[in-house]
């Protein structure tokens, strides 16, 4: 398909807007971790500080420049790969994250693979048989799923499958993972509840973008003309339901963001998101700054992704 | 005339509620009651170890059981209504006032204004909910009135982007213009002219909101950077008791099935409110 020269002009917009915002984004983490909680120095040498060792320090540190200086080397340096150094202990922050960003990204591309297809085919049928049985029960458990906290869909998970039938570990992760069902087991929870949560949403939209387009009326027109309902969905709504989809399923992505940060404390799983929160309970401000900034990119480059595939599939929106 | 005809009764102004709305609304008032007044129907102190066993199951004297302290649920959950409610409802009335007022001023003063606040706001947009909390918990330690800033914050674009949209259709409508050309001020027009028209939508979006805040609410403090001991939500008592999960104990199990009774009936009264109210355009 040709694209016209405005279009790509658009899109070049987006992805302007969208660096821009995370410029914005990364201020606003540098300003929580470095200028809220007041002076660095202090807080590293604890209450046995001297005045002098705290001067020390902070001429070390580089903490006597102008914030914006501060900034901005903080900014190139997450560029060029230099995350600076742990607090806790002394340890490069980029080598601490290396293995821990292959786990997360392990987790969320098998959740991606598992849920993206069972999610459109459950949204598209509850979609094509509205108001049938199968889209009451669909309905009712994505709305359940989406009102309760993703701590209670893993809690719920664990007590189905570990408590009740068995089947699988409850709380661990750090069993050892040597055969292939071992690690089958080891996935299996986290994978479930963030399926869950991520199926939920993606339902959800799916079945709302394509019954947006089957209340068209040359949908209706097909049905009159007697194609089946199936044939109705399938032939006529389906296609033109595409972009809305796409938009869908990279917007519930978005929620794995969201809930991996549940789901790898609850399960103990060894990813970033757990690396985060136990830098969180340690104040280790290095390591916060650089695993908020990449769950906030994973989290612009999805909705970003989502605006673009919305732009290129809707020519409606191009004006 | 006596007084109670004067009262608005939603029946009087031509709306009405079906069933599942009101069981949605009885289920809200309901805890609504319980933060104010749980303190005193609690039969223990809330803090005070009163069962020598841990992760007791239900029995006569404790009804929902005893956590991993042997301290009582009901009076736990009782207490922790007024945490996760109270912070809940603070935080979704701060995000909305702010949200609301920059929106309405956005929506009628227009141009570069705003422009850079939208921009602005929608940039804090790009920035995961849970994230946000963790990083300024990590950054300021977490106390009860840096929770409910933290999750107003957060929740202010969402509720600025809304009402600003109202805010612009509003404007463009005869009366608000009849009202400039009569000479108002723009705070009479903010007020007067455009508040009341948007107020139905704004509410329904608060009420949802407020699910949203109770969510990540419970989330922090099921990550344990929320309400701290001896204090606890709902969410915190699933963190304090999520030991007690493979012993099938009744302590993790009330406490979600609180938070789960109090967003799902949310939903449902959001979700059943009279068109009249949610949207007054059509």
């Amino acid at each position: 398909m040709l694209r016209s020269a405005t279009t790509w002009l658009l899109v070049g917009q987006r992805l302007g807007i969208a660096a821009i915002t995370l410029l914005i984004v990364s201020f606003a983490v540098f300003f929580a971790t470095e200028l809220l909680p007041g002076d660095v120095a202090e807080i590293l040498l604890g209450q046995a500080a001297t005045p002098e060792a705290v001067a020390g320090l902070r001429t070390a540190m580089g903490l006597d420049e102008p914030a914006i200086w501060r900034f901005l080397s903080w900014l190139r340096g997450l560029f060029t790969g230099d995350l600076g150094m742990s607090y806790v202990n002394n340890v490069q922050v980029s080598d601490m994250l290396a293995g821990r960003l292959a786990n997360s990204l392990r987790l969320a591309g098998i959740v991606t693979v598992i849920c993206v297809p069972v999610a459109l085919a459950l949204g598209i049928a509850s979609a094509m048989w509205r108001g049938s049985w199968l889209d009451r029960i669909v309905s009712v458990l994505t709305i359940s799923v989406i009102s309760v906290p993703e701590f209670m869909v893993a809690t719920l998970a664990v007590l189905i499958f570990a408590v009740w039938l068995g089947w699988l570990p409850a709380l661990s992760f750090g069993v050892e993972v040597d055969s292939l069902g071992a690690m089958l087991r080891a996935y299996a929870m986290p994978v479930i509840t963030l399926s869950f949560v991520v199926a939920a949403q993606m339902i959800r939209m799916t079945r709302a973008a394509v019954i947006e387009t089957v209340n068209t009326p040359y949908v209706e027109m097909a049905l009159l003309k007697g194609a089946s309902r199936r044939r109705m969905v399938l032939g006529h709504a389906l296609p033109n339901a595409l972009g809305p989809i796409a938009n869908a399923v990279a917007l519930s992505l978005s929620y794995l963001v969201g809930g991996v940060i549940i789901v790898e404390t609850v399960f103990n799983y060894p990813g970033v998101a757990k690396l985060m929160v136990d830098a969180v309970s340690t104040r280790d401000l290095p390591l916060i700054q650089s695993c908020a900034m990449i769950f906030c990119i994973s989290y612009l480059l999805l909705i970003t992704i989502a605006d673009v595939v919305a732009l290129l599939s809707n020519p409606r929106l191009r004006r | 005339m006596s007084l109670s005809l004067r009262i608005p009764t939603p029946a009087r102004l031509g709306y009405s509620f079906n069933w599942t709305g009101r069981i949605g609304l009885a289920i809200i008032l309901f805890w609504a009651v319980i933060a104010f007044i749980g303190p005193w129907l609690a039969p223990y102190p809330p803090g005070e170890m009163v069962d020598w066993d841990y992760f007791g199951g239900m029995s006569g004297q404790y009804w929902m059981g005893t956590d991993y302290l042997g301290r009582d649920i009901l009076s736990r959950v009782l207490m922790g209504a007024r945490y996760t409610v109270g912070i809940a409802l603070a935080s979704v009335v701060l995000a909305c006032a702010g949200g609301v007022l920059l929106g309405m001023i956005a929506g009628v003063v227009g141009g570069w204004f705003d422009t850079l606040l939208s921009r602005l706001l929608d940039a804090f947009n790009g920035i995961p909910s849970l994230l946000f909390g963790l990083v300024v918990v990590a950054a300021v330690g977490s106390s009860i009135p840096v929770l409910i800033a933290t999750l107003a914050a957060i929740y202010l674009p969402g509720s600025y982007r809304f009402a600003r949209a109202l805010a612009v259709n509003v404007n463009t409508m005869d009366f608000v213009t009849v009202a400039r050309a009569r000479g108002e001020g723009f705070a009479y027009l903010i007020l007067r002219e455009i508040f009341p028209n948007i107020l139905g939508p704004v509410l329904a979006d608060l009420g949802l909101r407020f699910v949203f805040i109770v969510l990540v609410l419970s989330g922090l403090s099921f990550l344990g950077i929320g309400v701290q001991p001896p204090h606890a939500d709902w969410g915190a008592l699933v963190r304090e008791n999520i030991e007690g999960l493979s012993l099938g104990a009744p302590a993790v199990v009330f406490p979600s099935v609180a938070i789960a009774s109090l967003t799902i009936s949310v939903n449902l009264f959001i979700d059943n409110l009279p068109t009249r109210i949610r949207d007054r355009s059509e």
